[in-house]
């Protein structure tokens, strides 16, 4: 479980982080959404611990990241997983050596364990067929599951995901929501998702936080969200015809 | 202002660079794979140009000893103390600058970019360490090349000067010979250590801190060019008034 108080941050005179408090739960996919500019991405690198905020904290199942030494930080660190919106994966290294590469830096295993635990995860995320491909030569879907395998082949407890979505046809678009699912009630991890895409928010949101201008606007779940009178969450979710139908009809059968 | 603040981020980078180290079994094949692009990528246009010179330098020399009373060894002379103080070290480190330094900017700024530098931080990978250490290592090899480039350029000197009917070989080998000071070898390649750790981090500091997309990757190559350059010339001047004045 991740507990965020009241976090600030700023860059010079841009205030970005006006003051969120929040909880995420553990095996569950929280979803965080907002429009452009919200501070969607310094709020997930706040989290990551990539940005130190400058007031509130930011706790991890009980460690106030702030009061942790550099060690601890990157002891902890090795306990979440991050899926980058270009996947970010290394083009120098072959898929099985972006997968190994954690197990690599931080691990003891021989040669062999390491092998099997690649194989093992790039099978969860059914790629079988590329581990001597590199980057470069795979498609955008396969790149995704290339960064979730490597995200998740350290059994993190967190798993971080921006935009996973993004450059993804809608059915691959569905395929990376829904094994980012299933992997987070499989390890019972703490996931947390920044996206723009309204169809992983109906999919896979059971936890939506809504932010905007630097503020937590409006937080509940995927139910929550087609009945909420909030104007600047239906302004925003609902800004296409087909959403607004979709949730003219929701409010329709439920009445 | 701006320039102290870079002169402090490059001071803060360069330390940041030796804590915390990456596993010796990752970074042994990472410094491997650094001589191979850094140094021994580079040893063919470091022979091609020093090879040129080197004739260039015996030639116009020649052309220029007018007077009967000088030696034709000082063609040879002239030769060697060109090479060896000055071309070889700084003129082959300045083009280092341009092949060796805008492939380290755009390599590290094209992992800033695509966020590659984020996943290691993410991971708790000491990013520097992992990215630059390994370069400042493999040009610690950096000398060897330059010794080649200082046997090539002489050699280029003596077939230029020999084959091109200024001198004979034996008046080259004369000059060569004529007040040979041991100790410019060693300022040489004190020069050398010095702009190969330039060569190393100036480039990789312009592309870890870069910001923007490939447009600015291709800006950060260039300014690093600029940079790393002025930085060896400055140095080349204190260093030969530190060292022969």
């Amino acid at each position: 479980m991740i507990e965020v108080n009241n976090i600030h941050k700023s860059f010079g005179d841009a205030h970005i982080l006006k003051g969120i408090s929040t909880t995420f739960e553990n095996g569950k996919t929280n979803l965080i959404i907002g429009q452009s500019g919200s501070g969607k991405t310094v709020f997930l690198k706040c989290l990551l611990g990539l940005f130190s905020p400058e007031k509130g904290s930011i706790v991890y199942d009980g460690k106030k990241y702030s009061d942790l030494t550099e060690n601890e930080k990157r002891d902890l660190r090795q306990e979440m997983g991050m899926v980058f919106q270009g996947s970010a994966l290394f083009d120098s290294m072959t898929v099985a050596g972006n997968v190994k590469f954690p197990l690599e830096m931080f691990t003891k295993q021989s040669a062999s364990e390491m092998d099997d635990r690649v194989n093992t995860v790039l099978k969860r995320v059914n790629l079988v067929d590329a581990h001597h491909k590199y980057p470069a030569e795979i498609s955008g879907g396969m790149q995704k599951r290339v960064a979730i395998a490597r995200a998740i082949v350290m059994n993190p407890k967190y798993l971080f995901c921006d935009e996973p979505n993004s450059g993804l046809d809608p059915k691959t678009a569905i395929l990376i929501d829904d094994l980012i699912k299933e992997i987070t009630e499989e390890y019972n991890i703490t996931t947390i998702i920044n996206t723009h895409d309204m169809n992983s928010v109906m999919q896979i949101g059971e936890k939506i936080l809504f932010l905007k201008d630097g503020l937590k606007e409006w937080e509940g779940t995927k139910n929550e969200i087609f009945k909420t009178e909030n104007e600047a969450v239906t302004n925003f979710v609902y800004s296409s015809d087909l959403f607004k139908k979709v949730r003219q009809m929701y409010i329709e059968e439920r009445n | 202002m701006n320039y102290l603040a870079s002169i402090g981020s490059y001071s803060m980078m360069v330390v940041e660079v030796f804590k915390k180290p990456t596993k010796w079994r990752i970074m042994k094949s990472l410094i491997l794979k650094e001589v191979d692009e850094l140094v021994y990528g580079s040893l063919g246009i470091i022979i091609f140009i020093s090879f040129f010179i080197g004739a260039v330098v015996a030639i116009q020399t020649a052309l220029n000893l007018t007077n009967p009373i000088i030696p034709r060894s000082l063609i040879g002379f002239a030769t060697r103390q060109s090479v060896i103080l000055e071309f070889a070290p700084t003129f082959v480190s300045i083009i280092m600058a341009g092949k060796v330094g805008s492939y380290i900017t755009s390599s590290i700024g094209t992992m800033r970019v695509t966020e590659q530098i984020d996943a290691l931080e993410v991971m708790g990978v000491n990013s520097l360490n992992y990215l630059v250490f390994p370069k400042i290592i493999a040009m610690l090899f950096y000398p060897f090349a330059i010794a080649i480039s200082m046997y090539v350029g002489i050699f280029g000197g003596w077939l230029a000067g020999v084959f091109g009917g200024f001198l004979t070989s034996t008046d080259f080998v004369t000059g060569l010979q004529t007040d040979f000071i041991p100790f410019h070898i060693a300022y040489a390649f004190i020069k050398t250590l010095i702009f190969a750790f330039i060569i190393a981090t100036i480039p990789s500091f312009h592309g870890y801190y870069m910001k923007g997309g490939a447009l600015e990757v291709g800006k950060a190559s260039t300014t690093s060019f600029v940079w790393t350059s002025v930085v060896i010339i400055i140095l080349n001047y204190l260093l030969t008034q530190l060292l022969l004045g």
